[in-house]
């Protein structure tokens, strides 16, 4: 038995599409700013152009058969690029399903046994609901994405080095100490202790919230590989409970110059190069 | 007695769900009003237990409890994997015993810090590790 509405699909295809841009036309999900009407309707025929093809009477029911992998190929491809340009979930939802009131209404118009309708209505309903779910899915997918870049970004620019002294730089770590952030700080420090000829670095901690096995192997790392250097590291801004903690832990971090405070360490390494703060004297009156 | 006042549960599976479970961590001891050098206990205790489900198990689920028992108040976490298992938890719980070329202080060190702790692990079925740490503990 043929498919009445896998033969209505086929046949009425230029329709559908016209019926499917109208109503993305009269949709307030159009962004005129983030896509232009000439490549929604390119993107839209293409969709459609790979549904009306790969649709057939076996698979019509069958929304997990391997038929549809280009159609949603396709969808993926679009809910992707639309979470990255910034497009809402509803935009995005509105664009799927106002295909689906295309389809009905041009079932409706075409086939006029009730029942058949209801069925086919039905099927194609479960249909395009499978490909909803799909545009969700990769939609979030593409705005995860969109979160990892940006907290790679964020570790790139949160990881300054500062040259607080002649040959002293100092290296505030605010946040998580992970495995991608160390090697971010690590080449950081090094690149700069080579450009300004430095011989001590200063990596504060104050705003790092836990120092745990991983983080302690971390910070020894970037320590011997900026003795390495030739240069000689103090670690500065351990917080009380954070010292505690270490030593709970068994961490030995005795092979570490460490100090409490930025500025500790700062005097420190003022007397590593012989430099020497004193308040100005006031001349005598006599 | 210990009474489980409220849980949830937080899945893992990469390395960035483990921010999101120290938060997660410190809003539940910050709620029972634990100071600040018990809580940064905890919160490396958690640390190092979840990296090891990640590590050695590929990941898993952590169930966050606020319990009681008389008077005190305390954080319960139980760390559940179907990773490999240990096979010898005696070993394993040494300090400086690693698999993974680490410091192999994870285990132990993260026993100081709690204040109960239990391990139960078999191989090729997984391991599940459950501590508290009491408010005052
Ligand atoms: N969830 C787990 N599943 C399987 N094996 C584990 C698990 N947790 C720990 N182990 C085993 O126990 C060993 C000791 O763990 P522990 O955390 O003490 O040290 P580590 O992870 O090797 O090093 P560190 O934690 O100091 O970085 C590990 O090397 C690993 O072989
Ligand atoms: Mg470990």
């Amino acid at each position: 038995m043929k498919n009445e509405a896998v033969k209505v699909i086929k046949a009425k295809k230029k329709y559908i599409l016209e019926q499917w841009f109208q109503n993305q036309l009269e949709n307030d999900g159009l962004r005129e700013d983030l896509i232009t009407n000439e490549d929604q309707r390119i993107q839209s025929e293409e969709l459609l152009n790979s549904l009306t093809a790969s649709i057939s009477d076996n698979n019509f029911d069958n929304f997990q058969s391997r038929d549809f992998e280009k159609v949603e190929e396709i969808l993926s491809g679009i809910a992707i690029a639309r979470a990255r340009r910034g497009f809402s979930p509803r935009e995005t939802g509105a664009y799927v399903f106002s295909l689906k009131t295309a389809l009905l209404k041009t079932l409706s118009e075409e086939i006029s046994d009730p029942k058949v309708l209801y069925t086919e209505s039905m099927r194609i309903n479960s249909l395009l609901d499978n490909f909803s779910i799909i545009t969700f899915e990769t939609f979030i997918k593409g705005r995860e994405d969109v979160i990892l870049r940006q907290t790679d970004e964020i570790t790139e620019i949160s990881t300054p080095v500062i040259k607080v002294w002649d040959g002293i730089l100092a290296l505030p770590i605010i946040g998580t100490l992970d495995s991608s952030r160390t090697q971010v700080v690590m080449e950081n420090l090094l690149q700069e202790i080579v450009e300004t000829g430095s011989s001590i670095a200063i990596l504060d901690i104050s705003g790092v919230p836990a120092i745990d096995t991983l983080v302690a192997q971390h910070l020894i790392k970037t320590v011997s590989a900026t003795r390495l250097m030739g240069a000689e590291c103090i670690i500065s801004g351990i917080r009380p409970e954070i010292a505690q903690t270490v030593v709970h832990l068994g961490i030995d971090l005795s092979e570490i110059v460490t100090k409490a405070t930025l500025a500790s360490a700062l005097k420190m390494a003022f007397g590593m190069i012989e430099l020497e703060v004193r308040k100005k004297a006031t001349p005598k009156v006599l | 007695m210990i009474v489980t006042l409220s849980k949830d549960s937080i899945k893992i599976t990469r390395e960035q769900d483990t921010i999101f479970l120290r938060n997660r961590v410190k809003e539940w001891a910050t709620k029972i009003g634990m100071g600040l050098v018990n809580q940064t206990k905890l919160i490396t205790a958690a640390s190092e237990l979840v990296r090891n489900m990640l590590k050695y198990a590929g990941g898993g689920t952590v169930d966050i409890e606020i319990v009681s028992k008389g008077r005190e108040n305390g954080v319960k976490l139980i760390f559940s994997d179907k990773g490999p298992g240990i096979k010898d938890i005696n070993l394993a719980m040494r300090d400086g015993y690693t698999t993974g070329r680490s410091l192999g202080l994870g285990l132990p060190g993260t026993r100081r810090l709690v204040s109960e702790f239990e391990i139960q692990s078999v191989v090729d079925e997984g391991t599940t590790i459950s501590i508290i740490k009491w408010k005052n503990g």
